[in-house]
């Protein structure tokens, strides 16, 4: 019984992760090219009104998840746009660009607020799901969940085992000894910055769509902070992203469980949670010059173009 | 292609004061599209927006106690952001202010002193600074970037702020709904004008820009900013103590929010809530940026956002406009400003490639 | 150059005055009444309902009066703001309908004696400012009979937004329908903080389903808790709104709120000038008060011991807190043959026994 609900617990915080995953492999390809986007909160809120839209139009997850991708990525596009050719401040930018998603994504959604979908069926993948306690915990899954696994073991490949990988952490570490060798910084970038904001897209379509379904302005609600603050818990390393997601999840789900166990813990301070573990997190990271440096690119956040050296 | 970017020898003066008002026109420019594109008259739509709210003596109160908040933050908030120390955490520095002061006022219900009032405010402010204080230290002790930490603390604050008027700060006689008593009269500001909101706090805020104004553009510490802003290695070789820097910028946010803070609940609320702003500490981010940093510019951008939320709420009013549209034109804005300072380095000429004749 | 300038002003000047005086010309013959919101409309929730009433007393009085709502108007200084404008531009009725517009309401009615207010859920009213408010608390009882029938677990879930009296009253008049059919019965409640968070909501029904609850109810706004219900196959019971078409299997009824009648009312009131400001507190007898239709799977007995226990709500033979009830610790709170009074019921601060936890403080 009891370890029933910890299986239980443990697969709702898988659930619950999943945005964070998406959107925090997406910002974390973003900021090993050396850029750092601020926009995910609006990014992903953008992705999950058009998500939710595209899904009650066409009832097609395929499409929502399509439409959502793009949505984010167009957003992303802006700020690019502003970073990478206009060279506009990176901390602005990505600031100014939550803002407008926030403000975008309650305009879009003006329809369609406490509208209900009808949800993504779970995957019980069959003879696997039978197995007992494994079956539950891996394999009873909607499908995004599994796609982000997919997700994280390409992001993993990707960053440690192909060339164009090591290209763009080259381009993260120094710039310009890429942009001597022949690579196009900027245009490397603009692939980076594009694949975080389809990524932040998808994650809130995975929120809109499948985890909630519903909209509702700001429903985000600053998952697109804590996805920025996981990189960075992560030191910028895919496997460590996975953890913290889960782990965040975990915390959410938890506050809730030990209120229905009768603590007697006011549900603001369990709340705050998530955010003084970031906080815990950074500190403890940050601590220490090394590993942030060993970790970190080099070049995050600073503007860099090739005719301006 | 006829059109060329060729980057300018030195900074244009006269585009780093031109591309806020470009940004403005743009804004605007995109704002009849908007309207045309939602089925309304833009002329309409225009006067709703952004006459009608002001179109007497009580809006333009409205303009001022909404201004008020925005630009105090904006200024505290510019002096960081001049040094490169992004504190992102107005909001919850106002919600703490916001719950210093008002814990002041509870306090003293019964009594209608004088020294109420400041001493709100003086508690309001150490309240901002104590909050601020967190990311400071973090950042000058550990190096935790200020950014994730200050903005974490946000949620942290409001739901410290939602935790305590739900608990030990609520009305006793309130039937056990979250709010506070209503504040006695000593602890409320001052109307100025009858008919209308507008309220002593106003006059504090002026205030407060004024003094960073004089901060920032006058005083030796403001340099030192100013300096460590456009050169980091730079300050540090001149001897500037960073981490000094580090505190300075952000207790200086941190005590024009709480103070934002104390005049809001002494101001148009009247009580604590357990939610005191609708999102000034984010916005006063854009006001700063528009406002080129420069507390002037800060006054007139605080003016313009101001007058976008009123027009929000007067557009969904007379016109049926949905209030979101409030958000994207302040994100247009902010956009169309960073864009537009590209002119200020570099600039688009015409025609086929020429030597430079200046 | 100067010439241009001018005759742009003054088009501009013009059709400035065009629309202020088109704005101003239409007040005068229909009698304006104006709605504030809280949250947008919707398809469900409190403000959808809020919005039903409004749409009836248009059908009704459709011909002498029109209306106008703004909806997402937040608690504080920006609500004064809109209620004033409102008054400001002639609506002479005007329905504010959430709590945190009290003191609002009150300070914008001082500014003007002449319109009329009517706030809902608050507990102040002055010369020109009405309250209403729905005896919620009776559909509670209604649906935790239904509750405690339909649960073989024993455990009840209940996803609760704030712990303020109206919330802790629903929570014990569940707690006391379920318990007068099945003594035991335990109600879990869980806080999440918010009236409206669909994601909230979902985590914390799901943490009560796997906790044990199979009947899952909810004092939140959003259908997610109905949707979990749905998804996990536990049965729900809605508030509000009627949320059946959200969760098929798992809605068995809902408490839902009427207010066409009494907005019907209170205009004509206005219309005919016999308004007075009162303090209504509305149930099952005035109809603002009913019961989604049932869930075939409710068997029979239990949709006729739920009518007849209407009926006598209705009829004033029975009060949900009627004695003997006991609080948690087993003290008797109200004796018996007796029954609760509006006072103490307003200002409900403990959890009757049954329900699992304790009242945040």
């Amino acid at each position: 019984m009891d370890f029933d609900i910890f299986l239980q617990i443990l697969i709702a915080a898988v659930a619950a992760g999943t945005p964070f995953v998406y959107a925090a492999l997406g910002e974390l390809i973003t900021e090993k090219s050396g850029v750092l986007n601020l926009g995910v909160e609006g990014m992903m809120l953008v992705g999950a009104i058009s998500g939710f839209i595209a899904m009650a139009k066409t009832g097609s997850l395929l499409v929502a998840v399509f439409v959502g991708m793009s949505a984010g990525a167009l957003l992303s596009g802006i700020f690019a746009v502003l970073t990478l050719t206009l060279m506009a401040n990176q901390v602005a930018s990505g600031l100014a660009l939550t803002i407008f998603g926030v403000g975008l994504s309650a305009f879009l959604g003006l329809e369609y607020t406490s509208i209900a979908l009808p949800g993504v069926p779970e995957i019980n993948l069959p003879l696997l799901a039978k197995i007992p306690v494994i079956g539950k915990l891996f394999f009873s899954f909607d499908i995004l969940i599994y796609c982000s696994g997919l997700l994280f073991m390409a992001v993993s490949w990707f960053l440690y085992k192909s060339k164009a990988g090591l290209v763009l952490r080259g381009i993260g570490e120094a710039p310009k000894s890429a942009h001597a060798l022949g690579y196009n910084v900027i245009k490397i970038r603009y692939m980076a910055v594009l694949f975080g904001g389809a990524m932040a897209g998808l994650g809130g379509v995975y929120l809109s769509v499948a985890y909630t379904p519903m909209w509702v302005e700001g429903m985000v609600a600053g998952r697109g902070w804590v996805s920025l603050a996981l990189v960075v818990f992560a030191t910028w390393r895919p496997a460590r992203v996975m953890f913290g997601a889960y782990f965040f999840g975990a915390i959410t789900i938890a506050q809730f469980h030990i209120q229905g166990f009768g603590f007697d813990i006011p549900a603001q301070l369990l709340s705050m949670m998530p955010y003084i573990a970031t906080i815990i997190v950074l500190v403890l990271i940050s601590r220490n010059q090394n590993t942030i440096r060993l970790n970190s690119p080099a070049s995050l956040g600073i503007t860099y173009h090739p005719d301006n050296q | 292609m006829l059109l060329r970017i060729e980057p300018r020898s030195e900074p244009s003066k006269t585009m780093k004061y031109m591309s806020p008002l470009i940004a403005a026109v743009l804004m605007l420019i995109s704002g009849i599209i908007i309207f045309t594109l939602l089925g309304k008259n833009p002329v309409e739509a225009f006067h709703a927006f952004f006459i009608e709210p002001v179109n007497d003596l009580y809006g333009i109160g409205e303009l001022f106690i909404k201004a008020s908040p925005l630009m105090l933050i904006g200024t505290g908030l510019a002096i960081g952001f001049r040094a490169s120390i992004w504190n992102i955490g107005a909001e919850g520095q106002l919600a703490i202010g916001a719950l210093f002061g008002g814990y002041i006022a509870i306090l003293f219900n019964d009594s209608n002193g004088f020294f109420i009032l400041p001493l709100m405010l003086l508690s309001g402010a150490v309240g901002g600074m104590l909050w601020a204080a967190i990311p400071a230290f973090l950042k000058t002790v550990f190096n935790a970037n200020e950014i994730l930490v200050s903005l974490m603390l946000n949620y942290v604050a409001l739901l410290l702020l939602a935790l305590l008027v739900h608990g030990p700060l609520r009305d006793p006689n309130g039937y056990g709904f979250p709010q506070s008593v209503l504040f006695a009269d000593s602890a409320i500001l001052p109307i100025l004008v009858e008919g209308t909101r507008l309220h002593l706090g106003v006059f504090i805020a002026f205030a407060g820009v004024f003094v960073g104004w004089i901060f920032l553009l006058k005083s030796f510490a403001g340099f030192q900013i100013q300096v460590a802003g456009l050169a980091q290695k730079a300050a540090s070789y001149a001897g500037f103590q960073y981490k000094k820097l580090i505190w300075i910028g952000l207790l200086s946010g941190g005590l024009a929010a709480g103070i934002a803070g104390v005049l809001e609940i002494a101001g148009p609320i009247g009580q604590l809530l357990p939610t005191v702003s609708p999102g000034y500490g984010y916005a006063a981010i854009i006001v700063a940026f528009v406002g080129r940093l420069h507390p002037g510019g800060i006054f007139l951008s605080s003016l313009l956002m101001a007058l976008l939320y009123l027009g929000g709420e007067s557009g969904q009013m007379n016109l049926d406009l949905p209030s979101a549209v409030t958000g994207i034109f302040q994100g247009l804005l902010l956009f169309y400003l960073l864009a537009a300072d590209f002119l200020i380095n570099y600039r688009i000429c015409i025609g086929a490639l020429k030597k430079e004749g200046i | 150059m100067t010439s241009m300038k001018k005759q742009v002003l003054s088009v501009f000047i013009l059709l400035a005055c065009v629309a202020g005086f088109s704005l101003s010309a239409w007040a005068g013959d229909k009698l304006k009444v104006g709605f504030v919101y809280i949250s947008p409309i919707g398809d469900a929730g409190w403000t959808y309902q809020h919005d039903l009433g409004r749409r009836e007393l248009e059908k009704n009085l459709g011909d002498k009066i029109e209306t106008k709502f703004i909806e997402g108007v937040p608690e504080g200084p920006e609500a004064e703001r809109v209620i004033r404008d409102l008054a400001k531009s002639g609506h002479d009725l005007i329905f504010t309908t959430s709590f945190g517009y009290m003191n609002p309401t009150l300070k914008v009615a001082k500014m003007f004696p002449k319109k009329h207010f009517e706030h809902s859920t608050g507990y102040k009213t002055s010369k020109n400012v009405g309250t209403y408010m729905c005896r919620f608390y009776e559909g509670r009882y209604l649906t935790g009979i239904v509750a405690g029938k339909m649960s073989k677990s024993n455990v009840l879930g209940y996803v609760a937004a704030f712990p303020i009296p109206e919330v802790i009253r629903g929570i014990n008049a569940f707690t006391l329908g379920a318990r007068s059919v099945n003594p035991d019965v335990k109600v879990k409640v869980i806080w999440v903080n918010s009236w409206f968070d669909p994601g909230k909501e979902r985590e914390a029904s799901e943490a009560l389903i796997t906790q044990g609850a199979d009947v899952i109810t909810h004092h939140t706004d959003s259908t997610a808790p109905v949707l979990t219900a749905e998804e996990k196959g536990v049965y729900a019971i809605a508030y509000h709104s009627d949320m059946s078409k959200y969760g098929p299997k798992a809605h068995l009824t809902a408490a839902t709120h009427v207010y066409g009648d009494f907005y019907t009312k209170t205009t004509q009131a206005v219309l005919d000038n016999t308004w007075k400001s009162e303090a209504v507190w509305s149930g099952i007898k005035e109809g603002s008060i009913k019961l989604a239709p049932m869930n075939p799977v409710v068997p029979a007995d239990v949709v006729a011991l739920v009518d007849k226990t209407t009926k006598a709500i209705a009829d004033g033979s029975f009060h949900p807190f009627q004695g003997p009830v006991k609080d948690q610790s087993g003290k008797v709170v109200v004796e018996a043959g007796k029954s609760l009074s509006d006072k103490d019921l307003l200002g409900m601060n403990y959890y009757v026994e049954g329900v699992l936890g304790n009242v945040p403080k």
